[in-house]
Formats: structure tokens, C-alpha cells, sequence
């Protein structure tokens, strides 16, 4: 059982990095700023998501556990805010704000 | 599985610090800004594996204030970045209604 749990988090976790690692690479080669907030926020996400997910069975204590969620909902909502934010800058002063 | 984890944090960190190029070569502040939101959030996520791998607990607390400071970071360049108009409250009636 500890092992099967072992496997899921080094999966999870991987796949987290795998869409961070997406997230910078489309930061740097998308071709302008809406796309790059595309990327971004995939990366915020998906990949923290992914990341808390697999660290969920390691952690010690349930109250450990829901502070994984909580940080994970928190940054869920930030960046849906600021995602929308940044893209109603983008659109009332232009691609050169 | 203390490796692995503390191996995940240090690939994280170095991917999202690639990312902050984009600071440096980004045509606009938008770009700048994204680039440290993108650390923002990989901070976190380096700071969750690492608090898991070590045992400090702290680490997770971290985080949380790291993820708060993030979006305020973003929510005060978007104000600091908002048109004259806006700022003051002169908004046109047709602007606000969609909003």
C-alpha cells in the first residue's frame, strides 16, 4: 500500500514539473502577451495542482493535508483574478502596456 | 523518496527561473509581470516539496503567505498599469455597463 502510494505521488509530481517546465517554455517562445497569459496560467493550475496531489499521501496529519488544499485553492483563485485582471489590461491599453 | 522530492523542487525552481528571461527581453511590463507570477507560483510549489521532503512544517506556512503576496503583487501592476480615466473614476457610461 506504501508503495502504490509511493508510485502515485512520483507520478503526480512529475507531471506537475513536466507543465511548469511547459508553462516557462511557452512564457518564453509564444508569440504574444494573451497567449503567454495562456501559458501561465496552465502552469499555475494544473501544475501546483498536480504537485499538491501527489503530495497528499505524504502528508502526516489531516490538518497537514488541508493546508496543501488550502494554498492550492488560494492560488487558484489569485491567479484566475489576476489572469483576468492582466487580460482587461492587455485589452483597454494595447499589446505595449 | 526525500530525494526525489527535494530532486522535484530543484527542477521546478531552475524551470521557472528560466522563465524569468522573460523579464529581461519581454516588450512589455505585462510580460515582466507574468514571468514573476510564474515564479510566484513555482515558488510555492518548490516550497510544498521541500516542507514535505524535510519534515519543517514552516515550510507550508511559507507558502501560504507566498501565494497571498503573489496575487496582490499582480492586483497592484494592474492598478499601477490601469488608464487615467479609470483611476479616477471617470469611467464612459458604456464602459461600465460591461463590467
Amino acid at each position: 500500500m506504501t508503495a502504490a502510494l509511493d508510485i502515485f505521488t512520483v507520478v503526480a509530481i512529475c507531471a506537475g514539473a513536466a507543465f511548469f517546465m511547459a508553462g516557462s517554455v511557452g512564457l518564453l517562445r509564444f508569440p504574444d502577451s494573451l497567449t503567454r497569459l495562456h501559458a501561465l496560467t496552465k502552469a499555475d493550475n494544473l501544475g501546483l495542482g498536480l504537485i499538491v496531489l501527489g503530495l497528499l499521501p505524504q502528508a502526516d496529519s489531516l490538518l497537514g493535508g488541508l493546508k496543501l488544499v488550502a494554498v492550492w485553492l488560494l492560488v487558484q483563485l489569485g491567479s484566475a483574478t489576476v489572469a483576468q485582471l492582466i487580460a482587461h489590461a492587455l485589452r483597454r491599453r494595447g499589446p505595449g502596456t | 523518496m526525500t530525494e526525489f522530492l527535494l530532486g522535484a523542487a530543484g527542477l521546478v525552481l531552475l524551470t521557472v527561473a528560466l522563465g524569468l528571461v522573460r523579464v529581461l527581453g519581454g516588450p512589455g511590463n505585462v510580460d515582466r509581470t507574468m514571468a514573476a507570477q510564474l515564479l510566484g507560483t513555482g515558488g510555492i510549489a518548490a516550497l510544498l516539496l521541500v516542507a514535505a521532503a524535510t519534515g519543517v512544517r514552516g515550510a507550508a506556512d511559507v507558502a501560504l503567505g507566498l501565494a497571498l503576496l503573489a496575487a496582490f503583487a499582480s492586483v497592484a501592476f494592474v492598478n499601477s498599469a490601469a488608464p487615467e480615466q479609470e483611476a479616477t473614476g471617470k469611467d464612459k457610461p458604456d464602459q461600465q455597463a460591461d463590467e
